[in-house]
């Protein structure tokens, strides 16, 4: 072993920094590095999705506008939306788990490292993938570009008869392969925080933060593979001829839809648990209080885990359901609302009396807790059936779930963002820029999506790449675009602090908020092996044992 | 108080024991299994008698009795290897391991055969109809699953005879099983849906 390194050592020693650098990325199977690739990875892919969205609010702006074709605008939809949630949400997600559940258990990495940078790479290459599309698709019949088919792709849109050249295979193949990293990582997170948890960290002890993990995990598991069932019939329909979702020989369109949100509505509390997560970490720290209800909020998330596994088709109440399926699908999308009310009060419990520090993670929970309150509120409004005939594939049901996917989501990943950087980075970002993210960021949501409520009232569906004068939606589109002025110009002060805070932040130390999770407990950024002695634990806030010996929490657990 | 004695508090529970990363993993894998094969079982039923032409079920298929004997007894010798690992009974090992590929290898050998029948015979092909898009790729993805499973059991054969197995792999052994005797669950409900509900 020893010889061998010996006769590496000289030969990498010879390349230039940046190839060393590189080099170390491809082969690491260190979770930290990993973590930072997917959200890095992610956040890339962000700022392309956001670029698609920008396009597309510059067409909407003003009524008959010709800024793109109607072709190119549903490449743009599709696009946005494919990646925003496969190559945005789910690698941010995988990066923080990975990231952080090995420090937060006391571990020394995930239980299956070499799985873990599998997973990554699976991910990685099925989003280059899905870009490669633009230029490979047309292939040599010359048809096609890009996906163009929305990010559910209804049947029969992909049937090889209104899908031609191969843009709807390259939607597939690179939501099959992600899908398959999505899979192995959500396996690697479960037997991760189930077997490697260091002494005395009983279930009941584990930061919510892990327990999140573990719910999002098991829905991945539950969620993802019937949407590779779905793809790999896809697939077969469209190079082997078979008929699943040929209507012509009998097949149903309606399956489709039937498979596709199986696993689509699972997938949106796929996104939204890692969002609390965060929330249930940060808010107790900069309230100065231990979480109010920790088993409730683990019960909660639980059970938001199982009920939201048979919600699934309130997106299809327009479909003609009959009318035992309206009312069990409505009365499941109420049952929702009880523990993620659960949930939001039990945050505010927290918040209450708690001496509240307004630093930028902060904010932003305070900004995800009031519009995921009306991201709730609107979803509860769409599950009611006769509402959703009224307002479905509308501008208010685009409304609802940029509320929770940006208003709730993102909102609550800034959080996290803004949060643990110190601890990856060792140094703190800028807490000017961060305020400044935040009111930007919240000013430019808030214009942006909160007319397209109306916008939707007023009878605006979604999906067109146009529409005429005098149907009173102009106001409407006019302040949505500009809001997106605003939204990006909080992004810029994101993407400006991460980069500079990297150099020229102040150091962050071990400990910068005075928290009391495991992570805190080593160096900022940690080791390699984490810990140099793996730490035993006695209750759920060791590091609060750790600085109150006088006061010990586990005098009370 | 130092950083180390708060992090190990003197009253320490002795019997920390936590389930073994390996186990947790395929318990994992199977319910994901479980969920993909789930939906193709769910598009088999909902497909059932609607499709447009021939040929149908009732016609050309027949019921796998030796296949289905042959995939289920795999399940009871691999058992019996297990137990003979576990003795450390490296002969008992040898004979029941290759019992249980030879069965797997029968198993695919007679569904190749049938699939062989089917489209030379009534010319059943993936894009006959909706039966055959349904028990292709119900049938196929089974299959394929088998295929994996034989794949590792002769893996774990290859190293057996090549000395490399230890006693401490003991625990993989026992994976290995749980993956096959999933593979033949599986068999169960696509024998019932197929050729029992189907026809």
């Amino acid at each position: 072993m020893a010889a061998r390194e010996i006769a590496l050592t000289p030969r990498i020693g010879r390349l230039p920094a940046v190839a060393i650098r590189l080099h170390d990325l491809v082969v690491t199977t260190d979770h930290k590095k990993l973590g930072l690739m997917y959200i890095g990875a992610g956040l890339v892919f962000f700022v392309i999705a956001g670029s698609l969205a920008s396009v597309m609010r510059l067409q909407l702006a003003a009524p008959n506008n010709g800024a793109v074709s109607p072709q190119v605008f549903n490449r743009l939809f599709t696009m946005h939306g494919t990646t925003m949630v496969f190559l945005v949400g789910m690698p941010i997600i995988a990066g923080m788990m990975n990231y952080l559940v090995p420090l937060m258990i006391g571990a020394r990495d995930m239980a299956f490292p070499r799985l873990n940078a599998f997973g990554f790479w699976m991910f990685f290459f099925g989003g280059l993938l899905l870009y490669l599309s633009y230029l490979a698709a047309p292939g040599i019949t010359g048809a096609g570009s890009a996906p163009d088919v929305g990010w559910f792709a209804y049947s029969p849109l992909t049937a090889r008869a209104f899908s031609r050249g191969h843009s709807t295979d390259y939607w597939t193949l690179s939501l099959l392969l992600s899908g398959v990293g999505s899979i192995v990582s959500a396996i690697n997170v479960i037997a991760t925080a189930v077997s490697l948890r260091c002494k005395g960290m009983t279930m009941m002890r584990l930061p919510l933060f892990v327990w999140l993990s573990i719910v999002t995990s098991f829905m991945i598991l539950l969620a993802l593979s019937p949407l590779s069932a779905a793809q790999v019939m896809l697939l077969l329909d469209r190079f082997l001829g078979a008929r699943f979702f040929d209507t012509q020989a009998g097949g149903s369109a309606v399956l489709w839809q039937h498979f596709f949100w199986i696993f689509g509505h699972p997938e949106v509390y796929i996104l939204i648990i890692p969002a609390f997560a965060c929330l249930s970490e940060i808010v107790p720290v900069f309230s100065r209080k231990p979480i109010f209800g920790y088993p409730i909020m683990v019960a909660a998330a639980v059970m938001i885990a199982f009920i939201s596994l048979g919600v699934w088709a309130h997106h299809m109440f327009t479909i003609g359901m009959t009318s035992m399926g309206n009312i069990f699908f409505a009365t499941s999308t109420f049952l929702v609302a009880v523990p993620t009310g659960i949930k939001i009060f039990n945050w505010l419990a927290t918040m209450y009396g708690g001496k509240l520090r307004f630093e930028p993670p902060m904010l932003f929970c305070i900004g995800f807790l009031f519009q995921f309150l009306i991201a709730g509120l609107t979803g509860v409004m769409l599950g009611v059936a006769p509402f959703d005939w009224q307002l479905h594939d509308s501008y208010f049901v685009v409304a609802h779930f940029h509320y929770t996917l940006v208003g709730g989501f993102l909102f609550g990943i800034f959080a996290g963002i803004y949060y643990w950087y110190p601890k990856a980075v060792g140094r703190m970002l800028d807490r000017r820029l961060g305020i400044w993210h935040f009111w930007l960021f919240a000013i430019g949501f808030h214009l942006t999506f909160d007319p397209q409520h109306f916008a939707g009232f007023l009878g605006m569906p979604r999906r067109i790449y146009t529409y005429e004068e005098g149907r009173g939606w102009e106001v409407y589109n006019m302040i949505s675009s500009v809001g997106v002025i605003a939204q990006v110009a909080g992004i810029m002060c994101f993407v400006v602090n991460l980069v500079r805070s990297y150099w020229k932040g102040e150091p962050a130390g071990e400990d910068p908020w005075d928290a009391w999770t495991l992570e805190w407990a080593t160096t900022s950024p940690p080791p390699e092996y984490n810990f140099e002695t793996l730490p035993a634990v006695r209750s759920s806030r060791p590091l609060w044992d750790l600085k109150h010996p006088e006061d010990p929490d586990w005098k009370y657990e | 108080m130092t950083k180390a004695d708060a992090l190990n508090p003197p009253v320490e529970p002795d019997d920390w024991r936590l389930p073994s990363r390996g186990v947790v993993a395929v318990v994992c894998l199977i319910v994901t299994e479980t969920a993909l094969f789930a939906i193709f079982v769910v598009a088999y039923l909902y497909y059932i008698g609607k499709s447009l032409g021939g040929p149908y079920p009732s016609e050309v298929l027949e019921t796998p009795v030796i296949a289905t004997i042959c995939l289920l007894s795999s399940s009871l010798t691999i058992i019996l290897a297990e137990r003979a690992f576990e003795r450390a009974n490296a002969g008992g090992f040898r004979l029941w391991w290759a019992g249980t590929i030879v069965l797997g290898a029968v198993f695919l050998a007679l569904t190749a055969m049938e699939w062989f029948r089917l489209l030379t015979g009534p010319r059943l092909t993936i894009s006959a109809n909706l039966f055959g898009t349904t028990f292709y790729s119900l049938v196929g993805l089974h299959a394929s699953h088998v295929i994996v499973g034989l794949t590792l059991l002769t893996l774990t054969m290859i190293l057996f005879l090549l000395r490399r197995v230890r006693p401490a792999h003991g625990e993989r052994i026992k994976l290995i099983s749980w993956y096959w005797h999933f593979v033949d669950a599986v068999w169960v409900v696509v024998f019932t849906v197929v050729y029992v509900i189907g026809r």
